[in-house]
């Protein structure tokens, strides 16, 4: 089964995000931020990383780079859910190893069409 | 597929509503260069603005939108945090929370002052860059039929090192259309060259579609500087092929961008149209929306511990049931033990669960820092807020409750109390005037403390002023407290003249009655030239009440142990028979009015002698009255029901509850119960005076 870690510090993100990918048979790992992401990760391995870029303790950026740096994570798709879609931002996120990004407004069905991009 | 978010609405509020709550709050402690506390309140921001998104709050979104980028751009640090941002940030956060009641409730706002900030907002944006989201919405291009592109993708070699991988990319595409692709092997090396990280190939594709050029480009926008791309289309109406350069964020969108100001304003004129067409309508749904949303938070630590328990619970009923299952005298002591462990497990277990209700203070001392400082602003005196005991924890109705009437007390202690700079300083006080917000917990009950270092109360002038509203007669003579209770009567203010920030002389009447509903009293205290003290008293829970039993006829009653001020057995000197209905009982100073329960309630008893009876006496508006009852039975935790929801109200009883007996038991209410003791008074004085006339006719 396809598992998919989310990293966001918004509860009712997070929540959404998870319920929209699990409503669609993905499995789901929760983590409220770039550190608790990390260790999830570091504990376990991912299809995929959808993580927000704001985030306190360690932002999304950061986090991707982070990941990057691991064996497990060289490949792994990781995805940027942002409301700032400024060219600077996706820069960032690129030069960071981010794989992409989602744009909020979150909206469901989008995002799993969009995530058809990067897994099975 | 078809996903339904609405259920996650109320989460996304209450998180907005922290979220405005922590700017605020960082707001007010915002100094420049302090990039942490920027961070948090633009990191606040910009989750609202996300969630409100999603859910299709856009008065939200828009509105936000502003601040997030006035937040951004102190974050950069391209603009400097004045005194009069702040300003502008704090009123912002008051219009964010406008706009998301409005969301939740489905009402209407406060267009005025949402637009003047938007514009404010806007001014203080402009000359610097308004960054506008570019939109999802790509442009529409006309199309009549399917249409042939020809895509050419060469990738870097490292394009596999960020997660993505062609393969998905061409299955997108396939969903789009008819999609043929040629696979271009030409780079790739020998095997022995070849490194498995790395991507040699390039990739030739015929798309046969009805999409738009933009939605190729999409699937490809994760990718497109990591790679080669070509997009070329035929089509059979528009036979020019123009090799796009797709960069998102320029030309074909700046037609579609809005100027912040006139987007908010059409909104704001097209919801009003909406809103005035039928009010009625939304008045129902708001009532209705904020009953639906009530949710608690929960520790965690609150949920392991009630689990725990639930836990040793099961333990105790699994030990009891083998004890009953084969008993005999032998075995009494182990049954009393656990009988013993049963009701240690459920007293902790009832003891758990209210703490779930409870929460602490400081969720409703949050919002006087801002007060505070508004009304520094407003009446241009110098004050500060102290507040301590933050921790201290209260049942979430009684919280939610409290609320106004503590706004009312404190707003009282800025503008009666504090003093202006000069008089404090003529004063040899120092300039700045201290308002103190305290709570702690006494027996029980939760203590909440309004101090200022003001003026105090001036007990001629409220005094005088009583006599002139004529609530009391010139001669009397009346305590400190006594004075002071009345402010609390209706229609009493004595500000000379009639601010916007209190002295309408229609708030603490009412502050006294929220807190009497409540089960609470308030009490005043002050000196003058030093300052005043309120003093709240509230019951921690509205659900359990500490009572004592006492017993009538057949009847058990009990009475709230918080208005019980002692119970005696009336000792028969003292009693004052100052008519033949109306008995006295001289208690020290005072003389309380003896109301047997039995009369009042009609039951019939075999104590009727006021000679040596049981008398509880209890206070409730600063009336003491003797409740004379046969015996005193248990103090104990009840629970109460209400009988407004199981049956109808009943004047004097404020509830019910059931007994360990399985009996039910009417709890009193005591302020309810003094009314009718007057009235009951009244009405036999009146009865009598007529008989007496009659008589004295006969007489004559």
């Amino acid at each position: 089964m396809t598992k998919i870690l989310v990293v966001d510090d918004s509860n009712s993100i997070r929540d959404m995000v998870s319920f929209t990918l699990k409503s669609a048979g993905y499995q789901t790992v929760e983590a409220k931020d770039g550190l608790q992401g990390l260790s999830a990760a570091k504990a376990s391995s991912f299809d995929l990383v959808i993580s927000d870029v704001n985030m306190p303790n360690m932002d999304g950026i950061a986090l991707c780079s982070e990941l990057r740096k691991l064996p497990n994570f060289k490949f792994t798709p990781i995805l940027m859910l942002t409301t700032e879609s400024s060219g600077d931002m996706k820069l960032r996120g690129k030069e960071a190893g981010a794989t992409g990004w989602l744009v909020k407004p979150f909206n469901p069905e989008k995002l799993l069409a969009t995530i058809k991009r990067v897994v099975r | 597929m078809s996903v339904d978010l609405s259920q996650f609405i109320p989460s996304f509020l209450e998180e907005s509503f922290e979220g405005l709550e922590l700017m605020e709050s960082s707001l007010l402690n915002l100094e420049q260069g302090d990039d942490e506390t920027i961070n948090s309140i633009f990191r606040a921001a910009h989750s609202i603005k996300g969630g409100a998104g999603t859910f299709g709050f856009e008065d939200v979104t828009k509105f936000t939108h502003l601040v997030e980028t006035l937040l951004d751009e102190m974050r950069d640090g391209r603009r400097d945090i004045t005194p009069t941002d702040t300003e502008i940030l704090l009123e912002s956060v008051d219009c964010m929370r406008l706009l998301i009641e409005a969301a939740r409730d489905n009402a209407e706002f406060d267009q005025e002052k949402v637009m003047q900030t938007s514009r404010r907002l806007t001014e203080t944006l402009a000359g610097t860059l308004i960054k506008e989201e570019p939109s999802d919405i790509a442009v529409q291009v006309p199309n009549e039929g399917e249409m042939t592109y020809h895509i050419s993708f060469i990738p870097e070699h490292s394009l596999a090192k960020t997660g993505n991988d062609p393969i998905f990319l061409f299955n997108a595409l396939a969903e789009l259309g008819k999609l043929t692709i040629k696979a271009n092997t030409q780079k790739l090396p020998s095997l022995n060259d070849i490194d498995a990280q790395e991507l040699y190939l390039s990739w030739q594709l015929t798309l046969i579609s009805a999409v738009d050029e933009a939605e190729i480009i999409e699937i490809f926008e994760w990718v497109e500087d990591e790679c080669e791309l070509k997009i070329t289309q035929e089509n059979t109406d528009i036979t020019e092929e123009e090799p796009k350069n797709h960069d998102n964020a320029e030309e074909p969108l700046e037609s579609i961008e809005v100027e912040p100001v006139s987007s908010t304003q059409a909104d704001i004129s097209q919801s009003q149209k909406n809103n005035s067409n039928n009010e009625v309508d939304k008045a129902a749904g708001k009532s209705k929306g904020k009953a639906e949303v009530g949710s608690i938070r929960v520790g965690v630590d609150k949920v392991d511990s009630l689990i725990n328990l639930v836990g040793e619970l099961v333990i105790t009923q699994s030990m009891l049931s083998e004890l009953g299952n084969d008993f005999d005298m032998t075995k009494v002591e182990k049954l009393t033990n656990g009988l013993e462990q049963l009701l240690q497990n459920t007293k902790e277990l009832q003891e758990s669960v209210m703490r779930i209700r409870m929460l602490p203070i400081s969720f409703a001392f949050s919002r006087f820092p801002r007060l505070i400082h508004d009304l520094a602003i407003k009446t241009g005196k110098e004050m500060e807020l102290v507040i301590k005991g933050e921790q201290t924890e209260l049942d979430k109705t009684v919280m939610e409750q409290i609320g106004d009437p503590l706004v009312h007390l404190v707003r009282n202690a800025a503008d009666h109390g504090i003093e202006t700079s000069e008089v404090r300083l003529a004063n040899g006080k120092s300039a700045k005037g201290t308002i103190s917000l305290d709570a702690y917990h006494q027996g029980g009950n939760i203590v909440i403390e309004i101090s200022d270092d003001g003026a105090g109360i001036n007990r001629e002038v409220v005094f005088n002023k009583a006599v002139e509203k004529g609530l009391i007669e010139a001669n009397v003579t009346l305590t400190d407290s006594q004075v002071y209770d009345l402010l609390f009567e209706p229609g009493f203010s004595t500000a000379a003249e009639v601010t916007d920030i209190s002295g309408r002389g229609v708030g603490m009447d009412v502050v006294k009655r929220n807190i009497q509903s409540l089960g609470g009293r308030i009490q005043v205290d002050s000196t003058q030239g030093k300052g005043s003290c309120f003093k709240v008293h509230l019951p921690l829970t509205l659900a359990i009440l500490d009572g004592q039993l006492v017993k009538v006829g057949t009847e058990t009653y009990i009475i709230p142990l918080i208005s019980i001020v002692e119970s005696l057995q009336i000792d028969n000197k003292l009693i004052n028979r100052v008519s033949g209905d109306m008995v006295l009982y001289r208690l020290r100073d005072d003389n309380v009015p003896i109301l047997p329960i039995y009369q009042l309630f009609n039951l019939e008893t075999e104590c009727t002698e006021i000679d040596n009876a049981l008398l509880v006496v209890v206070e409730a508006d600063g009336q003491k009255i003797g409740l004379m009852v046969d015996d005193l039975l248990a103090q104990q935790q009840v629970v109460i029901k209400s009988l407004k929801d199981n049956y109808q109200q009943v004047t004097g009883i404020s509830g019910a509850t059931i007994l360990g007996d399985g009996s039910v038991a009417m709890i009193l209410d005591i302020p309810g119960m003094i009314s009718m003791a007057l009235k009951q008074a009244q009405q036999v004085q009146l009865d009598k005076n007529g008989r007496e006339s009659s008589k004295r006719g006969e007489l004559v």
